[in-house]
């Protein structure tokens, strides 16, 4: 599920050449977040580059699944155990606990059903990653204030007649579907638009303002 | 010469060995009988067989093939009857995706068949004549108990890969739920783990063809020297359109006359679609045997793998190992989409580890037997990680 059109970093074939060169910025500040030689499943994996990148720096035991035919392809021709499938429908088939990390990079904002898709990756992983990018971002609120009109930048480069991306929230309306849902934050980074750490620590408005894209790490409260 | 890594889909293999042509053959005796599910055991049994490429000194390179419902073992060398290329001849060969360089390929044909492995036209110890209808009833489980101890023979503790389509994908999840430890891969194709109640009523009509033959002869035609001919090609006549896809009869055929301008008002094969069938159905019925054919469609209609474990898919396959490589075509209605996802759930369930793709093709069900350059990304791809997370040497191409 290529969701956004983000900072591509295409991976390098089937070759075995690490891949940590050319990876983006967010997938290794993911990578940072999974323990070693884990169970993970990420939903909407796209070409497998996040996958790849964590069975090659972390050991994981990665699983996928990914809307289009071409990146279950990708995958696969990888060596990626990969499957065709949608995060609205197709996770309620796991077990619970099945994984350790169920990672949504980019995602979120293309499902029908966020909470339900949230609440689901939060039953079959014990731990769950989201990134996504954040509609709150200043740029975004100026274009729509002195435009009038839906914004667009070059991580949200969809019109809005021609996007995947259904269900755009800020990074506080997440935080406050986390609240109502009870679940407890364990690590958020707000980023900027190459996926690198703003760097500060700051109260979530400010955060909410300046980070062009966030990524949380989340565990069910017990 | 040709890199050996390019490949031909279509072009004839000339690295074959001519003597394989004739087939490999294995007859276990008396005292190693196949016990059947439906309750007698056969023996003596014999495995007819075809292998392509070596067996490394490991023997961690063999991949079994499973055939489909009329397959043989000939699937990547030219048909000893009918001189056209083996089933999977796009598949499978030097360089092709299941790289015979590189693995040491199987294929046998399957208990209840007729390209030399026992079936209904072997000699029934217990008569001197044909089996006929006497030959126990064949399940899939059979067939694979039977692959099985070919592969005991011929010294394999572990397959690298069991791949097949359609009923030879039922002979690879049946492969993994029998033997999990002897499955280090596994390619189930266009298949399904239950043979759905609208295949079965496909099945009925074929069987029901060929017992309206009257020179089906309840089933001893070979005794009187003839074949129902007429009723098993109207089988497959009637088969053959469920392995294809509106689409692509419409593309290939449309309403096109056959060597005519316009229609004869009778019920000749004014129309080139039914030309083609009846071709079809009189080539089918020189190189196929009527009760082998009620056999075959008679182990697909009882294949109901979750059945076997309490009716939880999940439980055919917990606890194995073995790497899955799921695949299902968007035209396919006849082992529709569905079906895999259902064994892919299942497989998910039980924390297997598994891939699936579905490919957009207007081939229907015959795609995993054609050219489609999807299957072969997915599939080469797929072994490639799978051998070597199963450390099997690249062979350098000579």
């Amino acid at each position: 599920m290529t969701a956004i059109t983000a900072t591509a970093a295409s991976t390098s074939g089937i070759d075995d050449e690490p891949l940590t060169q050319s990876a983006r910025l967010d997938h290794l500040l993911i990578a940072g977040l999974i323990e070693r030689n884990s169970r993970v499943l990420d939903v909407g994996c796209g070409d497998g580059a996040l996958l790849r990148l964590l069975s090659e720096q972390r050991g994981v035991d990665g699983r996928g699944i990914e809307l289009s035919k071409e990146g279950v392809n990708d995958c696969v021709a990888k060596g990626l155990s990969v499957i065709q499938g949608d995060a609205d429908t197709d996770l309620a088939d796991y077990p619970d606990d099945s994984f350790d990390y169920v990672i949504l990079s980019q995602t979120i904002q293309a499902t029908r059903h966020p909470k339900v898709v949230l609440e689901h990756m939060l039953r079959v992983g014990r731990r769950a990653v989201v990134s996504f990018p954040n509609f709150g971002h200043w740029k975004l609120r100026l274009q729509l204030l002195f435009q009038g009109r839906m914004p667009m930048t070059g991580i949200l480069s969809n019109p809005w007649y021609d996007t995947p991306n259904i269900h755009f929230c800020t990074i506080r309306d997440f935080v406050g579907l986390l609240d109502e849902i009870g679940v407890k934050i364990e690590r958020a980074d707000a980023l900027n638009r190459l996926g690198a750490p703003l760097g500060f620590t700051a109260p979530w408005w400010v955060w909410n303002m300046f980070g062009e894209q966030a990524v949380f790490l989340l565990k069910r409260k017990d | 010469m040709a890199s050996s890594e390019t490949i031909h889909a279509d072009a004839p293999v000339s690295t074959i060995n001519p003597e394989d042509l004739q087939g490999r053959i294995v007859h276990f005796p008396a005292s190693q009988p196949l016990q059947m599910d439906a309750g007698p055991a056969i023996a003596p049994l014999t495995i007819a067989y075809q292998t392509y490429g070596e067996l490394n000194n490991a023997k961690s390179n063999a991949i079994l093939l499973c055939h489909a419902l009329t397959g043989d073992q000939h699937a990547a060398n030219s048909h000893p009857t009918t001189g056209k290329p083996g089933w999977w001849q796009t598949m499978v060969g030097p360089g092709k995706p299941i790289d015979t360089d590189r693995y040491f390929v199987i294929c046998s044909n399957v208990v209840g068949g007729c390209m030399g492995t026992t079936g209904p036209m072997s000699v029934n110890p217990a008569t001197g004549k044909s089996y006929g209808l006497d030959l126990p009833v064949v399940t899939i489980r059979d067939m694979v108990r039977a692959q099985a101890m070919l592969i005991d023979y011929l010294g394999i503790d572990q397959l690298f890969c069991v791949a097949g389509g359609s009923m030879g994908g039922m002979q690879v999840l049946q492969w993994v739920a029998s033997y999990p430890e002897r499955v280090f891969s596994a390619m189930p194709i266009a298949t399904a783990a239950r043979h759905s109640s609208q295949n079965i009523a496909f099945g009925e009509v074929g069987r029901q063809s060929v017992m309206a033959d009257p020179d089906w002869r309840g089933g001893r035609y070979l005794d009187f020297g003839i074949k129902p001919q007429k009723g098993l090609a109207v089988a497959r006549m009637a088969a053959h359109v469920t392995y294809l896809s509106e689409d692509v009869l419409q593309q290939k055929f449309g309403r096109k006359y056959q060597d005519r301008e316009k229609p004869t008002f009778s019920f000749d094969a004014d129309f080139q679609i039914e030309s083609y069938l009846r071709h079809q159905g009189s080539t089918f019925v020189e190189r196929f045997d009527a009760n082998s054919y009620l056999y075959m469609t008679r182990a697909m209609d009882y294949f109901d793998l979750a059945a076997d474990y309490g009716g939880v898919l999940a439980n055919a396959f917990r606890g194995a190992k073995t790497r899955f490589c799921v695949t299902s075509f968007t035209s396919d209605w006849l082992f529709p989409t569905v079906n895999s996802r259902a064994i892919v759930h299942a497989l998910n369930a039980g924390g297997a580890s598994v891939s699936f793709v579905e490919i957009e093709t207007d081939r229907g069900h015959d795609a995993f037997l054609l050219n489609v350059p999807e299957l072969f990304a997915t599939s080469r791809g797929f072994l490639e990680a799978a051998a070597r997370a199963r450390g099997i040497p690249v062979r350098t191409a000579a």
